[in-house]
């Protein structure tokens, strides 16, 4: 018999299960995202093609068109040209066109990452700050207060689409970042809030008590002492909020168009010759993934590792 | 360093009084214990003294000025927690520093001020550690240093052993001493542990239930306790209490109990009941063989240099220091007498020490 083993650990067979199931889901989600950055290196062509193509010639034609307009020309004119002076310019030509411009890609992209990183920052910022309030300070009616938050996710945010839609083309915030900032903030905040205080509850209040007596006030003390050991939670909230913020779709839809659009709402729109450019539409998805991805490797280790651990006895 | 005063110090939480009509002066470099069982108020006094608590009413002089109401920030003063609360972001130099950033001092100073600090703790060899790599006793070490690059006017200490491992705790109860007369510091401590509280103080104020029920140097408070709660909680194990049927009245010497008479210091004043106590320490008693209270052995606690027997009586179980080679058996009937005249006697409606030649 092992005994080297505590009776407490998980068994040999258990720990295969374990192991197993972890890779079913794997692959269960995997399948779908590989597929489409596969498709993003694939030709328009070869997207389409039935049956599918699992092995493919790999081609940068999908970010090509992602970042590119480009006009259909006539093969005199194209010869008449001078060399091209670019592979993506070659390889352009190559399908018989010219690029006429930059895409709007670009500039989706950025306003994602404004509104995005904007929504999130205000939504920890402001939800460390009530949630710190309710923790710490005597609130009237803070139950009932900590539930009427909550209350605001007990419907789905696009339940009031309508309203918002009248809100803010009267206040003018329809098509602005400030204006998704605000909403993408209104609808983490209650999230925020919530998650927050559970880990301000856990930090002993003797720590600001010694700030204060060491000359800080209570503010300075919020920021020097209670923030930094608040990075678990902050890191874990910010997280969610911008995964939220980063993938909302159906309100960037409604309220953006031009001005302040975001990229979920405008990848799944880009057209090439006769329907949908999917390597295209996969190479923009791909970049999309990027950020979120590495925000949240980035922010991982402080999800996984309390910080406070050990500095107090209890 | 400073001179703390409160005046009818008041404090309640909604029903529950915390404490109730304190007065107590702590003089310039005192080592002062503020000494109770959990709840009778000595932290929240503290905290009062340290500006964490507001009080309800009365007042808190430091150097005479009134700080009653000021903000912790504005009254100069260090404390020291029992879970130390250093900073876990910070390494052991940053924490010590905290201090110091806010009072706008230069970083030559801050590193001077850091560093005699440290070496005075004996933890400069640890100033780059993370404070979560640090040992209880160097944990506790790094906390006092916080409190003492400052130079506060008083340092004020909840329990600051409270969490130690024994051994360590008897070490730290002597460099704390040490260093308190080594800067001649005024220190206000809180302990719930007497042993702690009489090895270290210069003066004790024992408390319960709110009330500040005697303030005096360790000595005092051992053999003369003005209350009963105060001779019973001091001492270990405590004071016996003898019931005494009788009224007692001034220049009486002798009180008769279960058929003996016990010589008793003179008295001053007049007990309100006559169902008093006489308060004896189990040192002050002694096995006799004859025409003493009798009693059966019903414990033996062999304590090295000493023993402890618990012996029932009619009156109650009674407690006898002896020496360690007494011989008695459970069960072995004995009688007991006092020793000197080293006893007080409790009016049984007040719980307070009646006045004696002894008591004086």
């Amino acid at each position: 018999m092992d005994t080297s083993r505590s009776p407490l650990e998980p068994s040999g067979f258990s720990r295969k299960l374990a192991a197993t199931i972890i890779i079913v889901y794997m692959v269960v989600t995997l399948i779908p995202i590989s597929w489409i950055v596969a498709t993003s290196f694939k030709s328009v062509d070869s997207a389409i093609s039935y049956p599918p193509e699992v092995f493919f010639e790999p081609s940068l034609e999908g970010y090509v068109n992602l970042f590119t307009n480009r006009s259909r020309q006539s093969e005199e004119y194209l010869d008449s040209l001078p060399e091209a002076e670019t592979w993506y310019e070659e390889l352009v030509r190559s399908r018989d066109m010219v690029i006429t411009g930059p895409s709007k890609f670009f500039g989706r992209y950025t306003n994602s990452m404004i509104i995005g990183f904007g929504a999130t920052f205000f939504s920890v910022f402001l939800g460390a700050l009530a949630a710190y309030a309710f923790s710490r300070f005597k609130v009237p009616l803070k139950d009932d207060l900590m539930f009427f938050i909550l209350s605001t996710r007990m419907f789905p945010p696009i339940a009031v689409a309508v309203p918002i839609f009248i809100m803010y083309r009267k206040l003018g915030l329809g098509d602005t970042h400030l204006g998704m900032i605000i909403l993408y903030t209104v609808v983490n905040l209650s999230l925020a809030v919530w998650l927050l205080k559970g880990f301000m509850d856990e930090i002993p209040k003797e720590y600001e008590e010694a700030a204060m007596i060491d000359g800080y006030s209570r503010l300075q003390a919020f920021f020097k002492v209670v923030l930094p050991q608040a990075m678990t939670g902050i890191a874990a909230t910010a997280i969610f909020c911008m995964i939220f913020s980063w993938n909302e779709y159906a309100f960037a839809v409604l309220l953006t168009q031009f001005n302040a659009q975001t990229a979920p709402p405008f990848i799944p729109t880009i057209i090439g010759e006769g329907g949908l450019d999917w390597p295209a539409i996969g190479a923009g998805t791909t970049l999309f993934l990027i950020p979120v991805m590495i925000f949240t490797v980035v922010l991982r280790k402080h999800l996984l590792r309390g910080i406070t651990f050990g500095a107090v006895r209890k | 360093m400073a001179e703390i005063e409160i005046k009818n110090l008041h404090k309640s939480f909604g029903d529950f009084i915390a404490v109730k009509n304190s007065n107590l002066v702590i003089e310039n470099k005192e080592f002062f214990v503020l000494l109770g069982p959990s709840g009778c108020g000595k932290t929240t006094t503290l905290r009062m003294i340290a500006g964490l608590e507001l009080p309800t009413s009365g007042n808190i002089y430091l150097d005479k000025e009134d700080v009653s109401y000021l903000r912790a920030s504005q009254r100069d003063i260090a404390f020291v927690f029992q879970l130390f609360a250093l900073y876990p972001h910070l390494n052991v130099k940053n924490n010590l520093s905290f201090p110091l950033k806010m009072q706008k001092f230069s970083k030559k100073d801050i590193n001077t001020r850091v560093l005699e600090a440290a070496k005075l703790l004996r933890i400069d060899h640890l100033l780059k550690s993370k404070v979560s790599s640090l040992a209880g006793g160097d944990r506790q070490r790094v906390a006092l240093g916080r409190a003492l690059v400052r130079r506060p006017k008083a340092f004020l200490m909840d329990e600051p052993l409270g969490t130690l491992d024994a051994e360590f705790r008897e070490l730290m109860c002597l460099e704390l001493r040490k260093l308190h007369d080594d800067i001649d510091a005024t220190t206000v401590y809180v302990t719930h542990d007497q042993q702690e509280a009489m090895s270290m103080a210069d003066r004790i104020a024992v408390m319960n239930e709110g009330e500040i029920l005697q303030a005096d140097s360790p000595n005092i408070i051992y053999n003369k306790p003005k209350t009963k709660f105060v001779a019973n909680f001091i001492g270990s194990p405590g004071m016996n209490f003898i019931p005494v049927n009788e009224k007692i009245s001034p220049n009486q010497s002798s009180v008769n109990i279960s058929e003996t008479t016990l010589p008793i210091p003179f008295q001053r004043g007049a007990s309100s009941s006559d169902q008093n106590f006489l308060g004896v320490r189990p040192e002050n008693l002694k096995l006799v063989s004859e025409n003493g209270i009798k009693g059966n052995i019903f414990g033996v606690e062999y304590l090295g240099s000493r023993k402890i027997l618990t012996i029932e009586t009619s009156l109650g179980n009674i407690k006898i220091r002896v020496d360690s080679d007494t011989n008695v058996k459970i069960n072995e009937q004995v009688q007991f007498n006092t020793l000197n005249n080293n006893q007080i006697i409790f009016d049984g409606s007040t719980d307070k020490a009646i006045a004696s030649e002894f008591m004086t």
